[in-house]
């Protein structure tokens, strides 16, 4: 047996990072698909699951690899993928399947810009509308937006610890950057990373009801071979997991994949604020971006103006409370990210008006420069 | 099945199917239209999984989309109804995971050959341990009978009102070039043969594969000028029986005969089996579970 944490610091891509983050979080399964810039993900967890006692399949495309990881993940294995645009959009069929069939598992965008085969090797955040509404109907996702190289170590953890509480698939939506700039990453020792497992099947096994909710609207999970018999469809189903086409059954099971997460935005959000006590305008962004937006901070600073930063770990559920109550008491904000404003219209959307919001936007390809967004601080306040 | 008579009944209890334990059935009644072969073949499949006397718990039934797609629905086992096309990667995820499970695939032509053709060639070449059987009943009979990848040429279906211009698989050719472990075809005529067939599949590592011809008077046969017992005579007076024929002489039929049997069986390496040779020759035993 090899380690699944390798304790120490180290200088890695952001990609190998991912997969190192997460076999920290004890991921034993991978069904990956080769894609830039994602590709190096899959080619470390190629090489290190086997010795951790996991599985690496290289399926047909990405539909099969997100089936796949949907169905290990119901053998009670931790599972993954990783990929890029044109993969992430195959995926979208069977991550409403593990959506609606409450499954998780966690997958990985480093995104590119597109549309279409767009620029394979260079960054983009055009996919970030995508991982909220990519799969058809009406849903909640959770969607990570790592800043680093450290972050994406630690965000791949976290992303597996919330599929685990709130059984439900974790998107990590990095970006090419981030995923192929080598930086220092420092992993902890095993014992000091917490990592959570799904809430399982207990009780008389011929009374279970494998949609039932549990603590936090969660059901507990029946693994595949316990014994229980379990019925999952990707049909609107009852709590036995038996499909009823009405209606109420549809209000019912929507009521609480909602719910789950609606319900707990405190544990699910994570954002960092930098310099925002006094400041008068707030930069917000995720991701790569999310380095622009702190060098442009403290260079508005240095030309006086009370400029500050918050930074969305979590995207989706949308940090909405957050930047509602800096609405009340700021003079505008700048939302920064490489796309034509896909996060500025929910940012726009929480301010309702209350304050002007600004976009430092990019076609995609490379990273925005902090000056670009001096230029609308000068231009506009 | 007929209801307990009220009064004078000599037990308590409802009487008994020998399936029943293999059945949901706080389920039933099934979606199958009268004159559906579906259940035939389903039964066949449950009977054969008791019949292999493994461990009832390691069974899982996993299906896509369409009529036979929600067999999975009634078997009593830990079953998985999954999206149009893609139940073969998702039982590939299972069994990779935990190979201690005896991983089945029921579903249908236009489930497994049309929009989940190329996860099934995948699957046969990777020789994933699993058991697929495949209702081919020649159309999509859910959405009421359009064309499928099995219709054969010229039959009438909605979406192909002046005949289906296209030719179809030979489907046991296709698993057989693929590399399945093992190939057969029957009819759910042929209800015990199925039955030993699927039983011999269940027990044998590696990707099996069984097609199953069965009527679909509603949306195939009304449009072809077939009854659902015209479909009985021909699965009977014009079928054929050749164990060990080559899946490249299957195409349509020989001396006017469909032909039936098993074709192919051979004993290689699983896809389980393979990863741990190859990937960790020195693990030993232990796996992903």
């Amino acid at each position: 047996m090899e380690p699944a944490v390798l304790t120490g610091t180290h200088y890695m891509t952001g990609d190998e990072a991912c997969a190192e983050g997460a076999l920290a979080a004890g991921c034993l399964f991978f069904g990956g698909y080769p894609i830039t810039p994602a590709t190096e993900v899959a080619e470390r967890m190629a090489e290190r699951l086997p010795g951790v006692g996991g599985v690496f399949i290289q399926m047909e495309d990405e539909i099969a690899a997100m089936a796949s990881i949907a169905g290990a993940s119901c053998a009670g294995v931790k599972s993954m993928t990783s990929t890029s645009g044109p993969g992430f959009s195959l995926m979208m069929e069977n991550l409403g399947l593990a959506i609606v069939t409450e499954t998780p598992c966690v997958v990985v965008n480093v995104q590119r810009a597109g549309p279409s085969t767009g620029l394979p090797t260079q960054g983009a955040q055009g996919d970030m509308y995508q991982a909220r509404w990519g799969s058809h109907g009406h849903y909640e996702i959770i969607a990570l937006a790592p800043a680093s190289a450290q972050d994406i170590f630690y965000q791949t953890i976290r992303a597996f610890n919330l599929s685990e509480k709130y059984r439900t698939p974790v998107l990590v939506m990095t970006d090419e950057v981030i995923g192929h700039m080598s930086e220092r990453v420092v992993i902890p020792r095993a014992e000091e990373i917490t990592v959570f497992n799904r809430p399982r099947a207990k009780g008389r096994k011929d009374r279970f009801k494998p949609f039932e909710p549990g603590p936090l609207g969660v059901p507990p999970m029946a693994i595949a071979g316990e014994g229980y018999n379990i019925h999952v469809t990707g049909l609107t189903h009852d709590e036995r997991g038996y499909p009823v086409m009405s209606v109420d059954c549809q209000r019912e099971m929507m009521a609480r994949l909602i719910g789950k997460i609606q319900n707990n935005l405190d544990d699910i959000i994570e954002v960092e604020g930098y310099l925002l006590d006094d400041a008068e305008i707030v930069l917000i962004s995720y991701g790569v971006s999310a380095r622009t937006s702190r060098a442009a901070a403290d260079e508005a600073r240095e030309m006086g103006c009370k400029v500050g930063f918050l930074r969305l770990a979590t995207v989706w559920p949308f940090p909405e409370k957050h930047i509602r109550e800096l609405a009340q008491r700021v003079k505008g904000f700048i939302t920064v990210e490489i796309n034509f404003g896909q996060i500025h219209r929910e940012v726009e959307r929480a301010v309702q008006g209350k304050a002007p919001c600004f976009l430092a936007g990019h076609c995609g390809g490379t990273v925005i420069s902090p000056d670009a967004v001096l230029d609308i601080i000068r231009r506009e306040f | 099945m007929e209801s307990a008579k009220k009064g004078k009944t000599q037990s308590k209890q409802p009487p008994r199917h020998p399936l029943d334990d293999w059945l949901r059935t706080d389920r039933m009644p099934h979606i199958w239209c009268p004159g559906c072969g579906i259940g035939t073949a389903f039964s066949a499949c449950l009977s054969a999984m008791a019949a292999t006397g493994l461990p009832k718990e390691n069974f899982v039934m996993v299906s896509g989309i369409g009529c036979s797609a929600r067999g999975a629905g009634y078997a009593n086992v830990d079953s998985y109804h999954t999206t149009h096309g893609r139940a073969i990667p998702f039982a590939t995820g299972l069994k990779l995971a935990n190979p201690d499970l005896n991983v089945v695939v029921f579903s249908g032509d236009g489930d497994l050959f049309a929009i989940g053709g190329n996860h099934f060639i995948h699957a046969a070449r990777r020789n994933v341990d699993l058991t697929v059987v495949c209702v081919n009943n020649y159309n999509y009979g859910m959405t009421g009978g359009q064309v499928a990848a099995t219709t054969p040429h010229l039959a009438k279906t909605t979406t192909t009102p002046r005949g289906n211009p296209e030719n179809p698989f030979n489907i046991p050719l296709l698993a057989f070039a693929a590399g399945a472990a093992y190939v057969a075809r029957w009819t759910m005529l042929h209800a015990r043969d199925l039955m030993d067939s699927i039983e011999e599949a269940l027990k044998k590592p590696g990707f099996s594969f069984i097609e199953v011809l069965s009527p679909c008077p509603i949306n195939y046969g009304r449009r072809n000028k077939e009854k659902a017992l015209d479909t009985l005579h021909i699965y009977q007076e014009q079928t054929i029986i050749k164990n060990g024929a080559h899946p490249a002489e299957l195409e349509g039929r020989q001396d006017g005969k469909i032909v039936l049997g098993k074709f192919w069986d051979v004993a290689k390496p699983s896809c389980n089996e393979l990863y741990e040779k190859t990937c960790r020759p020195d693990f030993g035993k232990d796996h992903a579970a």
